[in-house]
C-alpha cells in the first residue's frame, strides 16, 4: 500500500505555510520581524513558498539595536534585494535619541531590553495589527506557553495566564482597535528541526552561522565578540579563536561557540551533540530565571 | 538502534522521521510531570544548562532527589506555586520519530486545557495511580480522549513500585478501566503499560521488576503505533483559507485557491464541486513553490488551479463532486464551554469552522453531561466553564462539514464572544 504519510519536515512546514497564509487572510496590515537570524531567513523562505507565485503580502520590519554583526546586515540587504521585499526599520538609536529609552550604562549594558520600546513604537506608527516572529516553544520555558496566534493588548503586552484556547487549526485572530498579534508560525519546530529544513531546502544563511576566525573574550561561561561598544573588563583579553554563532541577535548579548563547522552537515552533528541548549548562549536569559517571561508580557519578540 | 544511541541526525534517514503529537492526562499527583521529564531526561532530550538549573531547584526545595518535575514548570507563577496553569508544549525527538507533547496540568481548568491538548493530538497517555486504581477523574479522561476523537489511548499505571510491582494490581485496574470503557472507547487503539516514572520502569528502558510484562516500554509504543490512517482519507475537502492572486505580468491569468487538504486524496483532473456556489469543475494542477504535484492529501498546504472561471472566496469549500460534505444551517454539536462566563440558552456569538466565519445561535441546549459518570442532565438554561454538553445551534450562513467522528478538521468549530473576542467554546459536530 502507498504511504500517505508526511515527514516530519514537511509536516511542519505545511503547518507553517497554512500560519501564515491565515495571517494574509485574517489581518489587514501584518508585518513579519525580520533580525536576520536563522530562524526569520526561514520564514522569509516559507513566506515565499506560502503566496507563490505572488510575493508575500508583507513588508520585512527589522528592530536595529544598532549593535549588529555586519555580515547581519549586508545578507539582510541582500535578501530584500534578491526577493524583492520591503524593508522598514525601527532604531533603537533613534529610541534613544529621542529620550523614548535611557541607555543601560555599564559592563553589561545592552540594547536587548530596549528593543520592546522601539519595537511597540514601530508597530505603532505603521498600524501594523499583526507581527509574525520567529519564536519557537522549544526555546525557552516562557515561550513553551506561547500560543500560535498571541493576542497583544493596546500596550503591546502578552498576558500568559490568560491566554485564548487554541483548539485544531481553528486561530482567532479578532481583537479591538489599537491592538495587535504576534504570530509564531514555527512554534513547533525545534532548533534541530530548522537546520534541518535548512539543509533540505538549501537556505542561504549569514556567514556568521559558519566557522570563523573571530577577535572574542569570555564571560560568564560564554564567548562574547568583542566591538567597539562592547565594554570589557580589566580582567577579561580579547583572543582571536575559531568560533560561529549559534543564534544570531545583537552583538551584545549573542555568544559565539568554538566550533569548525564550516557546512550545514557538520552543524547539525555538532548541535545533535551539543548538551547546552541554544538560549544557553544568550546573554539576555542569564539576567534572572524569569527573564524571558518578564520581557514577554511587556512586549518583546 | 535504540532511543539513546548516537544518531546521525543530517544523514537522509533523519530528514525523513513521522511526527507524532500526544496529550497527557492525569490527575494531580498522578506523576504526569515526573512522567515528561523522565522521558525527556531518559532519551537524553534535555540539556545540561537544563538540567543544572532543575538541579539547583530541586536543593533549594528540600527535594531528596532531582526533581524531574520541574523540567516542566514554564511560568514564574507556576514555579512558586508548584502547579502548572497552562498548556505547555514540549519536544523531543528519537531516531525513530520526533514527538511534540501537549502538556496540560491536572487541576485548574482541567477541562478545558485537557480538550485543547487532545484537539490535535494523535495519541492520548492517560496516567492511573496504581495505589489509587480507576478513579471518577480517569472516567473523565477516557471520556474527553474519546469526545475528541483521539485515535490511539495508552494507559500508563504508574507508581507500580509502591506495589512490589505486582501484576494483580495491573491485570486489576486494566479490567476495571475496559469495563468502564466498553461504552465510550468502542474499537479504540488501547493499550495499557505498567510503568513508574520516578524509578524509570518501563518507560524509556524495559523494567527489571516486571518480568510477567512482555509488552512493550512506554516510549517503544509511542514509535511505533501507525499514524498513517490518522487522518481523512476518503472524503475529499478543501477548505479554501486565501486566493492567490499575484498581479504579475508572468502570471497575468493565475487565480489560485490556497488551503490545507482536510480529508481525502486530491489529483489533477478529478471532479470537484465548489461550495456553496454549487458549481462542478475540474482540478487542473496542483499548484505548489516547488513544481505542480500528481496527488495531494492531508495535511498538505498546497494551491489548487481549476478548469472554469468560478468566484470562490476564504470560506468556501472544495469537496469531491460525489462525495459532498454536509451544508446546512442548523446541527448538533457536543459542545465543550471555556470561559468564565457561562454560555447563554439563545445566546449568539461568533463562529469559526474551517476557514468560515458566520455568526450563530444557541438555540437549544439537549442536555449537560456528568464527565465523572455520564449521566445526561436535561432542562438546563446555561453551560458553565469546564462543562460539557450537547446543544443545537443555527448559523447565519449554512457551513460545510462532516461529523467530527469521520473528519476532525471539517467537523471542529470554536466560538468566540463578540464582545471580548475570546475563544470561549470548542464544539465536535455531531
Amino acid at each position: 500500500m502507498k504511504d500517505y504519510n508526511l515527514t516530519h519536515l514537511r509536516e511542519l512546514e505545511s503547518e507553517a505555510i497554512y500560519v501564515l497564509r491565515e495571517v494574509a487572510a485574517q489581518f489587514e496590515r501584518p508585518a513579519l520581524l525580520f533580525s536576520g537570524g536563522k530562524d526569520s531567513i526561514v520564514l522569509v523562505h516559507l513566506s515565499r513558498k506560502a503566496f507563490h507565485p505572488a510575493a508575500f503580502p508583507f513588508p520585512l520590519l527589522h528592530i536595529d539595536t544598532g549593535h549588529n554583526f555586519e555580515e547581519a546586515i549586508t545578507f539582510r540587504d541582500d535578501l530584500v534585494k534578491k526577493f524583492n521585499a520591503r524593508l522598514l526599520v525601527g532604531s533603537v538609536q533613534e529610541s534613544i535619541d529621542t529620550g523614548r529609552v535611557v541607555e543601560e550604562k555599564g559592563i553589561n549594558a545592552s540594547r536587548n531590553v530596549l528593543q520592546t520600546v522601539t519595537l511597540l513604537d514601530t508597530i505603532e506608527k505603521y498600524k501594523f495589527d499583526a507581527a509574525i516572529g520567529g519564536g519557537r516553544r522549544d526555546e525557552e520555558k516562557a515561550r513553551a506557553k506561547e500560543r500560535f496566534f498571541s493576542h497583544r493588548d493596546e500596550f503591546g503586552q502578552w498576558d500568559p495566564k490568560n491566554q485564548r484556547p487554541e483548539l485544531w487549526n481553528i486561530f482567532n485572530g479578532k481583537k479591538r482597535m489599537g491592538e495587535h498579534f504576534r504570530v509564531f508560525p514555527i512554534s513547533n519546530w525545534t532548533e534541530m528541526d530548522v537546520w534541518q529544513y535548512i539543509l533540505q531546502e538549501n537556505i542561504e544563511l549569514p556567514s556568521l552561522y559558519f566557522t570563523h576566525e573571530r577577535e572574542v573574550f569570555f564571560r560568564d561561561g560564554i564567548y562574547l565578540a568583542k566591538a567597539p561598544f562592547m565594554a570589557m573588563k580589566t580582567t577579561e583579553k580579547a583572543e582571536k579563536l575559531r568560533v560561529r554563532c549559534r543564534t544570531v541577535g545583537d552583538i551584545s548579548c549573542t555568544g559565539l561557540v568554538l566550533s569548525t563547522a564550516d557546512n550545514l552537515e557538520d552543524i547539525i552533528r555538532e548541535i545533535a551533540a551539543t548538551r547546552v541548549t541554544e538560549r544557553g548562549g544568550r546573554y539576555d536569559d542569564k539576567r534572572s530565571d524569569a527573564a524571558m517571561e518578564d520581557r514577554k508580557k511587556e512586549g518583546y519578540f | 538502534m535504540t532511543a539513546t544511541e548516537e544518531a546521525d541526525f543530517s544523514s537522509k534517514g533523519y530528514l525523513n522521521m513521522q511526527l507524532l503529537r500526544f496529550t497527557t492526562a492525569g490527575s494531580v499527583d498522578d506523576g504526569k510531570s515526573t512522567l515528561i521529564g523522565r522521558l525527556l531526561y531518559d532519551s537524553k532530550s534535555l540539556f545540561e544548562d537544563q538540567l543544572d538549573a532543575v538541579k539547583r531547584a530541586s536543593v533549594q526545595k528540600g527535594g531528596e532527589h532531582l526533581n524531574l518535575a520541574l523540567f516542566t514548570d514554564g511560568l514564574r507563577a507556576e514555579r512558586e506555586q508548584g502547579i502548572t496553569i497552562d498548556v505547555a508544549y514540549r519536544y523531543f525527538a528519537t531516531p525513530n520519530r520526533k514527538f511534540i507533547i501537549a502538556d496540560t496540568p491536572g487541576h485548574i481548568q482541567y477541562t478545558r486545557n485537557m480538550v485543547t491538548g487532545a484537539s490535535t493530538a494523535n495519541a492520548a497517555i492517560i496516567l492511573i495511580d496504581a495505589r489509587n486504581g480507576v478513579i471518577e477523574q480517569t472516567y473523565r479522561h477516557a471520556y474527553i480522549a474519546y469526545l475528541l476523537g483521539i485515535p490511539h489511548v495508552v494507559v500508563c499505571i504508574n507508581k507500580m513500585d509502591l506495589l512490589d510491582y505486582s501484576q494483580e494490581v495491573f491485570e486489576k485496574i486494566k479490567a476495571d478501566f475496559n469495563a468502564f470503557v466498553a461504552k465510550v472507547l468502542p474499537g479504540e487503539d488501547l493499550r495499557f503499560i505498567p510503568i513508574s516514572a520516578l524509578k524509570g520502569d518501563n518507560v524509556v528502558k524495559p523494567s527489571q521488576k516486571m518480568e510477567w510484562y512482555n509488552g512493550s516500554t512506554l516510549l517503544e509504543t509511542l514509535e511505533t503505533i501507525p499514524i498513517d490512517q490518522d487522518h481523512d482519507m476518503i472524503h475529499q475537502r478543501f477548505p479554501v483559507q486565501y486566493v492567490i492572486r499575484p498581479e504579475s505580468d508572468k502570471y497575468h491569468d493565475y487565480r489560485g485557491y490556497a488551503g490545507r487538504i482536510a480529508g481525502g486524496i486530491f489529483h489533477p483532473g478529478d471532479e470537484v464541486m465548489v461550495l456553496p456556489a454549487g458549481i462542478k469543475t475540474r482540478i487542473r494542477q496542483i499548484d505548489t513553490f516547488n513544481g505542480p504535484l500528481d496527488e495531494a492529501f492531508p495535511p498538505m498546504s498546497v494551491t489548487l488551479l481549476l478548469d472554469d472561471d468560478i468566484d470562490i472566496s476564504r470560506g468556501d469549500m472544495i469537496a469531491g463532486a460525489g462525495d459532498l460534505p454536509k451544508a446546512a444551517s442548523e446541527f448538533d454539536s457536543m459542545i465543550c464551554w471555556m470561559n468564565p462566563k457561562p454560555m447563554q440558552l439563545n445566546g449568539k456569538y461568533a463562529l469559526k469552522n474551517n476557514s468560515r466565519d458566520v455568526r450563530c445561535v444557541i438555540d437549544k441546549i439537549d442536555f449537560v453531561l456528568n464527565i465523572n459518570t455520564l449521566e445526561q442532565i436535561p432542562q438546563r438554561t446555561n453551560l458553565a466553564m469546564n462543562e460539557i454538553g450537547r446543544i443545537h445551534l443555527r448559523t447565519t450562513k449554512p457551513l460545510f462539514f462532516d461529523p467530527y467522528t469521520v473528519n476532525r478538521q471539517s467537523g471542529s468549530i470554536i466560538l468566540i464572544d463578540e464582545a471580548t473576542n475570546e475563544t470561549v467554546a470548542a464544539g465536535m459536530i455531531l
